[in-house]
């Protein structure tokens, strides 16, 4: 299974390394080449603002807005769930790839001095220890978005058919479980 | 749900947040909208670039907390501030502020002859200036959450950032090396952390994100710091204070993703009119060095 990791900015190493310990041949994607060779594509944490701006100078945002309404699988992690989401509280970033019917709110956990840790229950996965960095906050899903996890009652992970989104990183943590989810979904894709 | 903050984990993640991006040096909101735009991973508020400070001599502190709030209303992206080495009440005033990251900052006058800060006594994470793996292991001792190499800031002038780095990847290759029993007379003779050397050999990496700093004017510059393995790049004065900064803002962006991309490169490098106004960092004397304050 090739998997791409969109290497443009972040912590996408992370993710890259994530994926190949559970054996896949997982590639840094910065061209529209690259994303065409790829089956499924995580979108890494990152400042949601350059990874926009980097993504529309390279053409690819649209070529993400197309095939992902064609069911190619995404994920997006924190600024990658920002990307994904339909619905925005700021001005920015504008242009986003917005397939997912979600309203997201940029750093509503706080700043920095507001990021943490905590357990979560994710459903047919179980106890997760989950790392949120200057986090988004889910502050809407639409009737179609499942909802995974939820922290203090707030939506964490959602998913809405090819597309996975959560507000936390777990490319920090080397648990691989919520990869595995995101690569069956790329292997039913 | 129980929430962990100030954890090590979230002050480094932030930084792992910031790789290969470029931090950029603003002295007002203006600036900062610019660095923003232009598609900046992080700015520092400052009350005067390191060129500035340079020309200005006299004491060079933490900046007027206005200016800093001004900074942190106009941007969405995190910001940083600097305090100066040593200055614990510096750092807190900064940590009350809100900010998102402390750099204990050579380019400010140093505070304390012999102490760096206790930065495990702070829930905001520390970047600290390194200008080899024994400094970065010293500092990483006192709970610095990201690196960077010191170079010469002010100068426009790379050649001590890539001194800086180069003699970095040599001793991690020495770590990656060294027997258990080596390693301890590395840290003897290094006046290095044992500890922190052995967690070097084992992650076969630094512990923490390193960045380049220090002399960065040009796209070319930032690709070569990158190639070179840094994870991401500082801009001080290379931005502001050339002719046109929010076109080589853009470019240092461009760069600094596609730094193994030479027809990238070549591409934005060209027409950014001048870049600052340098300095050959091999023609200051040793009293105006910055690198050599805090070690």
């Amino acid at each position: 299974m090739r998997v791409g990791v969109l290497g443009l900015q972040g912590d996408f190493r992370e993710h890259l390394t994530v994926l190949r310990s559970l054996g896949v041949d997982a590639r840094d994607v910065r061209t529209q080449e690259q994303l065409e060779a790829v089956e499924g594509l995580i979108i890494p944490g990152g400042e949601s603002t350059t990874i926009a701006y980097l993504l529309e100078k390279t053409g690819m945002l649209k070529v993400l807005r197309e095939r992902g309404a064609q069911g190619f699988p995404l994920y997006g992690t924190c600024a990658g769930m920002i990307l994904l989401a339909r619905e925005l509280s700021d001005p920015y970033p504008e242009n986003r790839i917005a397939l997912m019917d979600i309203a997201v709110k940029r750093n509503a956990y706080g700043r920095q001095l507001d990021s943490f840790e905590a357990d979560l229950q994710i459903k047919n996965i179980g106890s997760f220890r989950a790392v949120f960095i200057r986090a988004p906050k889910i502050v809407r899903v639409g009737s179609g978005v499942e909802i995974l996890a939820e922290h203090d009652g707030v939506p964490v992970l959602v998913r809405q058919k090819n597309l996975l989104a959560s507000s936390f990183h777990p490319e920090l943590t080397g648990d691989p479980r919520v990869h595995r989810y995101f690569l069956e979904m790329v292997a039913q894709g | 749900m129980e929430r962990l903050t100030g954890t090590f984990k979230v002050k480094s993640g932030l930084a792992e947040m910031l790789k290969g991006g470029v931090i950029m040096d603003v002295v007002n909101a203006e600036q900062a909208k610019i660095a923003e735009r232009a598609g900046a991973v992080a700015v520092m508020a400052l009350e005067r670039v390191p060129a500035d400070i340079r020309a200005a001599g006299g004491v060079a502190r933490m900046a007027d907390p206005k200016k800093i709030k001004e900074i942190m209303d106009a941007v969405t992206i995190p910001v940083m501030a600097k305090c100066r080495i040593g200055h614990f009440a510096e750092a807190q005033i900064l940590e009350a502020l809100g900010v998102d990251y402390i750099d204990e900052s050579e380019v400010l006058t140093p505070a304390d002859p012999e102490h760096h800060i206790d930065k495990w006594q702070f829930k905001v994470p520390f970047v600290c200036g390194a200008r080899d793996l024994p400094e970065a292991c010293r500092r990483i001792a006192e709970g610095a959450a990201m690196i960077r190499t010191k170079g010469e800031a002010g100068t426009g002038d790379v050649i001590e950032a890539v001194r800086h780095m180069r003699l970095m990847n040599k001793q991690i290759r020495m770590v990656r090396q060294a027997s258990d029993e080596e390693l301890v007379t590395l840290g003897k003779e290094w006046g290095a952390p044992v500890e922190v050397l052995r967690l070097i050999k084992e992650l076969g990496k630094l512990p923490v994100v390193n960045f380049a700093a220090g002399g960065i004017a040009t796209p070319a510059d930032a690709a070569l710091m990158m190639q070179l393995g840094c994870d991401g790049i500082f801009v001080g004065s290379g931005i502001f204070k050339s002719q046109d900064p929010e076109r080589r803002a853009r470019a240092i962006v461009m760069a600094t993703t596609y730094y193994n991309d030479p027809k990238v490169l070549a591409e934005v490098s060209e027409d950014l009119g001048e870049p600052m106004r340098s300095i050959s960092a091999a023609h200051l004397s040793e009293r105006e060095l910055l690198q050599v304050r805090g070690n």
